[in-house]
């Protein structure tokens, strides 16, 4: 049998650190949904996705319940409507409307993939597709929207950055009354993964199978405690530890992901190696890198903490899972983490420093709330500075902020549940107007000498 | 198919009784019992097989649950693979 210090460790994990599955997500191709009237593809798509995925929470809540861990997202992403959508001609929010109704009656609480990816130029379907989101994320309430806009291979479509600055902001302003929760569910990436379990990013790749189970685990509660036991420890032993601690996090999940995909009958695809934080106290990345020696995250210091640990964290997955992949490091959302909402309260955080730690964090600038006033240019700006970092160092980088119309800088902007609260935080107030309104293409960046 | 039941709280007559009655009332066979007693706090650890149960684990673990709050101890019952994968490799 396993020793007993072994048994009592796991279920203090799960216990009092809030060791959990974050999400199992079931990728669902819908190519074959294509069809030139755009009801029948609904329709289409709509039966899809319900007979794949009718038994995905069901399956979820068994394991939940066999296993002892608390699974806390069952989820969906599909292919990226605009290819599906550029085949019928018609409103492409009738699509966001049918996702919406298959994920209310598959309950999964997010389905992601109302997305586009032109990070080269825009194809037919593409642009309306963009257009549609703001209309579509207020009709919606558990859909979820995506733009690529660059890649490493392709550069930085210049152009869709403006259009998105535009789109971020009209979704803000269409779903004012909610808080501008709209633009919590819109993310713009550059070199978006195709496998990607996580909201409100995740879509179906075009590259991957008919149907796949890809899971993200989540425990940065039990990276500091870990972290907390050793007070005295040198930086190469809490390396150390943190690499030991999420070897046992991604085990479980990839006997979780195994468990689902086997009572499916799915094929397992991935394991998302991340740090999910949660606004829930102990559930917090930021407290991680305090643990590690800061007085606040966002001091001096921030992102090489942070890139100790994103690395950390890779490295001990990769050789608990057999395929790993997503966005796979440590997530910094500041108003789904505690520790960042306090940060960023007392201005220990701004979003310069937040831009620097998404040089080495897993994924970008995410879930941050900026004054209502801001222009649809300077978001616009805010994409692509964060688009260069991502094409440049050849890793993912994404955009999720919250314009909160009608509200100014200090104030705060709750949205409840999952995608937390927080302060609304400072923006240069200088111009990008004219860079942003040039347009084009940002040539793809050298890949030898590299300095 | 083997779970592991864990037993944490304060000492006192009866504890093993009771969680074996409910373990045989579903049928399931107690493999291995490792208990310490660590400064008056109760530890156990109980390996039972999960094969031929009468009832799905979750009614077995509701029950147990259940006398866990009655004798005011942590009472978790939990898959055996879990700890399997996190802890060998």
């Amino acid at each position: 049998m396993v020793n007993t210090g072994d048994i009592l460790e796991t279920i203090k994990m799960i216990q009092e650190e809030n060791l959990d599955i974050r999400t199992i997500t079931m990728g669902i191709s819908l190519i074959d949904c294509i069809d030139p009237d755009i009801d029948k593809a609904c329709e289409k798509v709509y039966k899809k996705i319900t007979s794949y995925a009718k038994n995905l929470v069901k399956v979820g809540e068994e394991i939940e319940k066999e296993y002892g861990i608390p699974i806390i997202n069952k989820r969906i992403s599909v292919t990226p409507i605009a290819i599906i959508s550029a085949a019928s001609k018609g409103n492409p929010v009738k699509f966001a409307l049918a996702l919406e109704k298959a994920a209310i009656d598959c309950n999964v609480n997010f389905i992601g993939g109302y997305s586009a990816l032109v990070q080269k130029g825009f194809s037919v379907g593409d642009k309306e597709l963009i257009l549609s989101i703001p209309e579509a994320l207020s009709k919606t309430e558990r859909v979820c929207a995506s733009v690529n806009i660059g890649s490493t291979k392709a550069g930085i479509n210049l152009d869709a950055c403006k259009l998105m600055g535009q789109i971020v902001r009209k979704t803000s302003e269409i779903t004012a009354d909610r808080n501008c929760l709209g633009s919590a569910k819109l993310v713009v990436f550059c070199n978006a993964p195709e496998d990607n379990p996580f909201m409100a990013g995740a879509f179906h790749g075009v590259g991957e199978p008919e149907c796949v189970i890809n899971v993200g685990v989540s425990g940065p509660g039990v990276v500091k405690a870990a972290i907390a036991k050793a007070p005295e420890a040198n930086i190469t032993e809490i390396a150390d530890i943190i690499k030991k601690t999420a070897f046992k996090i991604t085990r479980m999940g990839q006997l979780v992901g195994t468990e689902a995909s086997k009572r499916l009958g799915v094929p397992f695809g991935i394991v998302d190696l991340s740090l999910a934080p949660t606004p829930a106290v102990g559930d917090s990345v930021a407290h991680i890198l305090e643990e590690m020696g800061l007085e606040k995250c966002g001091t001096h210091g921030t992102t090489a903490t942070l890139a100790i640990l994103n690395d950390a964290v890779k490295k001990g997955g990769v050789m608990a899972s057999s395929k790993v992949g997503g966005l796979s490091g440590a997530f910094i959302p500041v108003t789904e983490d505690a520790g960042m909402i306090d940060a960023a309260r007392c201005e220990a955080l701004l979003l310069e420093k937040l831009e620097a730690m998404t040089a080495v964090c897993s994924v970008g600038l995410d879930m941050i709330v900026i004054p209502g006033e801001t222009p649809a240019e300077t978001i616009s700006a805010i994409i692509a500075d964060e688009a260069a970092i991502g094409m440049v160092n050849s890793k993912t980088t994404a955009v999720r902020v919250i314009p909160a119309i009608g509200k100014k800088e200090g104030e705060e902007l709750n949205f409840g549940g999952l995608l937390g609260y927080g302060p609304i935080m400072k923006v240069n107030s200088h111009s990008s107007a004219k860079f942003i309104n040039r347009g084009g293409q940002i040539p793809a960046p050298m890949q030898s000498l590299k300095n | 198919m083997r779970a592991i039941i864990t037993v944490i709280g304060k000492d006192q007559v009866g504890i093993v009784a009771k969680i074996s009655t409910i373990c045989a009332k579903y049928d399931a066979n107690i493999l291995d019992i490792n208990q310490t007693l660590l400064q008056e706090i109760f530890t156990m650890t109980m390996l039972i097989d999960i094969k031929n149960i009468s009832k799905e684990l979750g009614v077995l673990k509701e029950e147990l649950e259940e006398v866990g709050k009655e004798m005011e101890l942590k009472i978790h019952v939990m898959h055996e693979d879990i700890f399997n994968s996190m802890h060998r490799i």
